[in-house]
């Protein structure tokens, strides 16, 4: 039988499952093998925070969504073209999601009366018609793939765990994915376990021959590679390429890296990932709680090392006290903040850009300190090393601002050369600074940096700490006016950060667009390919995005007031929308869903659309 | 002292110290009579026996009264936040192997609000002296009841009596596995010296509770250690390898109990070898544990000296030791080759 083949410029899947059958796993696979293809690609995956939550039930879906293309894009996408749904939980969590005439590919085997009923379905949805707007194909993937597996020695049980391969196999045949590097990489991943390695490429090949064979799949599909900038890629997730712009900092400056963590979701991942570098002088420190982390890391940069701390909104929290201390200390630190959904312990594994103003605020007393937010997964390489550089030339703790869809999302990323990485060595004050000895809070005039001499440094002794210091000299004081000097220089060398970072850029490529929309942090994407398409509609807008958030570039007011209207989508109840309504004097409209989830981007396209038409 | 283990990465000075050369311009500014005043001039007459490169010295503290020792050390120092003077230490000495750290806290800072670094950091075994002085009060929020004041303390938080039992420092510690505990008191400065140098010598946590009379909230809190007439009858003096007697001519000796702990009971009444012969190196915590259970209730019996002193590796060397393994096995890591790891592929 020769199957039909069609041109497609892009699609989404999304593979939505039990969170212990494996769709991360089937995910990142999909993903690996479509980078390898070409094809430009943004992922999302969306987990419940219980590890394995009861079986079946809707709380208990894990699902991966992965758009790809044959040009650049700029999101996960909005709505899935296809579902793969393991069983009927993850039907029922996602076909909200799902445009009529989407690809539903469900898992019959799944679909028990008892299965069923745990999640609220009368009737069996594959057999009552309900599905009728969508193209559904009933794949018996549990069985088939114990079938496939017959005579391998495995267990039923073990049997039906290599599922997840067979629809990877399967789709990865609709879509013409190459299929070596997964093999390999079960190879590789089982190594160990040479049977479960082998069951998994049986199950993922019979996957393929499935698609080949059967008639429930009459067409398969072609996305040809994209045409991206030149260069070598790789996959990365907005995690990893934060712990590699830190190890990269370390490397740039001369700096040993010591992270001081608490395992944290979604930050947990980058203190894994630092964990494996020890053969670049990477100290990682698990320490007994949040406080003592950030406090390790702190006490490890007043040693002369590049102090860091991971963490998510709660543990920010905890840690503000330490964080305060810097400041007063004025001494380099790294405080990574993945943003999750909030109050309290809210939801761990949901994204959100509620912390902005605990970053700029969350702290007793006048606590000035440089916020740094990425703009999507690969950015967090560049913004670990922006947030070292201003750390340790201001002498300042500074605050990185990630959030769970840039840490778990991830995206091709087109390697930097490691010969144009940053300069950002660091100078120790080594001899006295003063005729009356040694003055640690005697400031450089352009930076107003203090001197940083680490212990070891022959006539440099020193006392620092929390009380209030005299300027220069730095010992305790309690003089009114030395105290307001003091508060006005902490914020005043802060301030001036804003001369030594780049200007707001806009783009605006008719020249006359009079609405602008604004951004910060993860929303880029969203926005980028809202933008494109409002564009490609004919409208006029113009977009910006901050990557500075404090000090904002110097140019940011004379930005906003060139403009009739300022939009400003954000993940919160308007929290930028209030800082810059306040500092600017300006209007401006806020877009706000705090819904856990990124935005999508015929959402935005929509809003941007009506702030235009409502001119 | 090139003997000193845990002192051997630590830099030596080339001449000769004497104490003035560990103080500070700054003016001590502790109540008059503090027993701080006390501890520090122990400190600092201590310190040249050592012979490290003063600037190899860090001093790091919380907050309280004590915690401004720092600032009168000519050596570097952080006077830091309440409670988290051992996780800061931590950081520091776990990337400096070549500075000699000291913690100084008191009973409301590492075992109130920063009881869990304490307990974490001599679980660990960093290479840290802790200083804890104890004098049973809040002397800098001007006294309130601490988590070392007896049950029953009248305060102003406590008018009518504390309710809650107070922690004993030294069964907290041995109860933690730390691998150096010992106790001194503010007034005698030789034995203060001798424990103090025993803490510098050994690699890895060493805590040291030292007794400080606070003669403003809480004066004579250890009056019977101090009393000629009673301290030769209270203190219990710990010796490794010397059977505990104690009292006039001896009079008193140690022996276990039955039910595990230990009992003072008259010399006389007892055969010699059913005399506890004080062993501070046992890997096994029962014996010092029990030891520090002698003064309860309290100031009947109080074992001066040090408890236990083990040897176990430090985190920092151990942590050190890691990173050498990982170059050795693979080499020193290369930032373009960490980036190329993983699935990479070319366009253009």
């Amino acid at each position: 039988m020769t199957k039909q083949v069609q041109q497609l410029d892009r699609v989404i899947i999304r593979f939505a499952g039990d969170s212990g059958d494996g769709m991360q796993l089937t995910g990142d696979r999909f993903t690996a093998e479509t980078a390898e293809f070409g094809n430009d690609i943004s992922t999302l995956p969306n987990f419940p925070a219980e590890i394995r939550a009861p079986a079946g039930t809707l709380p208990g879906v894990s699902s991966f969504q992965l758009h790809f293309a044959d040009h650049d894009i700029l999101t996960p996408g909005d709505a899935p073209n296809v579902l793969v749904a393991m069983n009927p939980a993850a039907l029922k969590a996602n076909l909200a999601d799902l445009p009529r005439g989407a690809d539903i590919i469900a898992n019959t085997d799944e679909f028990t009366k008892r299965n069923l009923q745990k999640v609220g379905y009368a009737d069996n949805p594959l057999e009552d018609g309900s599905l009728d707007e969508w193209r559904l194909h009933k794949v018996p993937l549990t069985s088939m793939t114990v079938q496939a597996l017959e005579g391998s020695g495995l267990s039923k049980k073990d049997a039906e765990r290599a599922k997840n391969m067979f629809a990877l196999g399967l789709l990865s045949w609709l879509y013409h994915r190459p299929t070596e590097a997964t093999i390999k990489f079960l190879e590789q991943k089982f190594a160990k376990k040479p049977d479960i390695a082998k069951a998994n490429i049986a199950a993922f090949q019979a996957g393929w021959n499935f698609g080949e064979t059967t008639e429930s799949f009459s067409v398969s599909y072609e996305i040809k590679p994209a045409k991206l900038e030149s260069g070598v890629y790789r996959n990365i997730s907005g995690n990893v390429a934060l712990a590699y712009g830190l190890i990269a900092a370390s490397k740039q400056s001369g700096l040993p890296l010591f992270l001081g963590s608490y395992p944290i979701t979604p930050a947990s991942d980058i203190l894994h990932e630092l964990s494996k570098h020890k053969r670049f002088g990477v100290r990682t420190f698990q320490a007994e709680d949040e406080i003592a982390g950030v406090g390790a890391a702190l006490g490890a940069s007043f040693g002369g090392a590049l102090g860091v701390t991971t963490t998510s909104g709660p543990g920010v929290a905890l840690k503000a006290e330490t964080v305060g201390l810097a400041v007063a200390t004025e001494l380099p630190l790294i405080i990574v903040d993945v943003q999750r959904a909030g109050p309290s312990t809210g939801m761990p594994t949901k994204t959100e850009q509620t912390d902005l103003l605990m970053a700029m605020f969350g702290r007793n007393g006048e606590s000035p300190l440089p916020i740094v937010a990425p703009a999507s997964p690969s950015d967090c390489f560049d913004a670990a090393i922006e947030a070292a550089r201003l750390a340790t030339k201001y002498r300042t703790p500074v605050m990185l601002l990630s959030d769970g869809y840039l840490a778990n999302g991830s995206e091709p990323w087109r390697l930097p050369n490691v010969a144009d990485l940053p300069d950002l060595r660091v100078e120790f004050a080594t001899e006295t600074n003063d005729e009356s000895g040694f003055q640690p809070f005697k400031r450089d005039p352009e930076t107003l940096a203090r001197p940083w001499a680490v212990p070891g440094t022959e006539g440099l002794e020193h006392r620092i700490g929390g009380l209030e210091k005299s300027d220069g000299a730095g010992n305790i004081s309690y003089d009114p006016a030395n105290h307001d000097l003091m508060v006005r220089l902490r914020q005043a060398k802060i301030d001036g950060i804003a001369k030594d970072i780049p200007p707001l850029a806009v783009d605006d490529p008719t020249g006359d667009a009079r609405v602008l929309v604004l951004g910060w942090g993860s929303t880029y994407g969203p926005i980028a390919a809202a933008v494109r398409r409002v564009r490609a509609a004919g409208g006029k807008v113009a977009q910006a995005h901050l990557r500075h958030l404090n000090p904002l570039p110097a140019n940011t007011g004379e930005v906003l007031k060139a403009y009739d209207r300022v939009l400003l989508p954000e993940i919160n109840l308007g929290q930028l929308s209030l800082l810059l309504r306040a500092r600017f004097l300006v209007d401006i409209i806020g877009y706000n869903k705090v819904r856990g989830l990124p935005f999508k981007a015929e959402e935005l396209a929509g809003v941007i659309q009506e702030v235009i038409d409502s001119e | 002292m090139s003997e000193f283990k845990a002192l051997s990465l630590v830099p030596k000075a080339e001449a000769k110290q004497t104490l003035k050369d560990f103080k500070s311009d700054q003016e001590v500014r502790w109540c008059p009579g503090c027993g701080d005043y006390a501890i520090l001039a122990a400190v600092q007459s201590f310190l040249p026996e050592l012979g490290l490169r003063r600037e190899n010295i860090v001093f790091v503290s919380g907050i309280g009264c004590s915690s401004r020792f720092p600032y009168y050390m000519n050596t570097y120092g952080f006077h830091s936040i309440h409670g988290r003077a051992p996780a800061i230490a931590t950081g520091l000495a776990a990337s400096r192997p070549d500075l000699s750290v000291w913690v100084v806290t008191g009973d409301g800072d590492a075992l109130s609000i920063g009881g869990n670094h304490l307990i974490h950091a001599l679980r660990r075994n960093v290479n840290l002296n802790i200083l804890l002085f104890n004098n049973r009060i809040y002397g800098l929020t001007k006294g309130q009841y601490s988590p070392t004041s007896e049950i029953g303390k009248i305060t102003k938080s406590t008018p009518m009596g504390s309710l809650d039992k107070p922690f004993n420092p030294i069964s907290l510690a041995v109860g933690a596995e730390a691998t150096f505990v010992a106790r001194t008191i503010d007034s005698d400065r030789k034995h203060l010296q001798s424990v103090l140098r025993e803490a510098a010598a050994h690699q890895g946590t060493s805590l040291v509770e030292i007794y400080q009379n606070c003669n403003i909230f809480n004066d004579n809190a250890f009056e019977p250690l101090k009393d000629p007439d009673t301290r030769g009858e209270v203190t219990v003096p710990l010796v490794h390898g010397q059977p505990i007697v104690f009292g006039a001519e001896g009079s008193k000796a140690v022996r276990r109990a039955p039910g595990g702990g230990v009992e003072v009971v008259p010399t006389a009444s007892i055969a010699p070898e059913e005399i506890l012969v004080h062993d501070a190196r046992n890997p096994d915590p029962s014996l010092a544990f029990a030891l520090s259970r002698l003064d309860e209730p309290a100031f009947e019996h109080v074992p001066i000296g040090i408890f236990r002193q083990i040897e176990r590796p430090s985190y920092d060397s151990l942590m050190a030791a890691q990173l050498d393994e990982a170059v050795a096995a693979k080499g020193e890591g290369d930032l373009g080759e960490l980036l190329m790891s993983g699935d990479t592929w070319r366009i253009g």
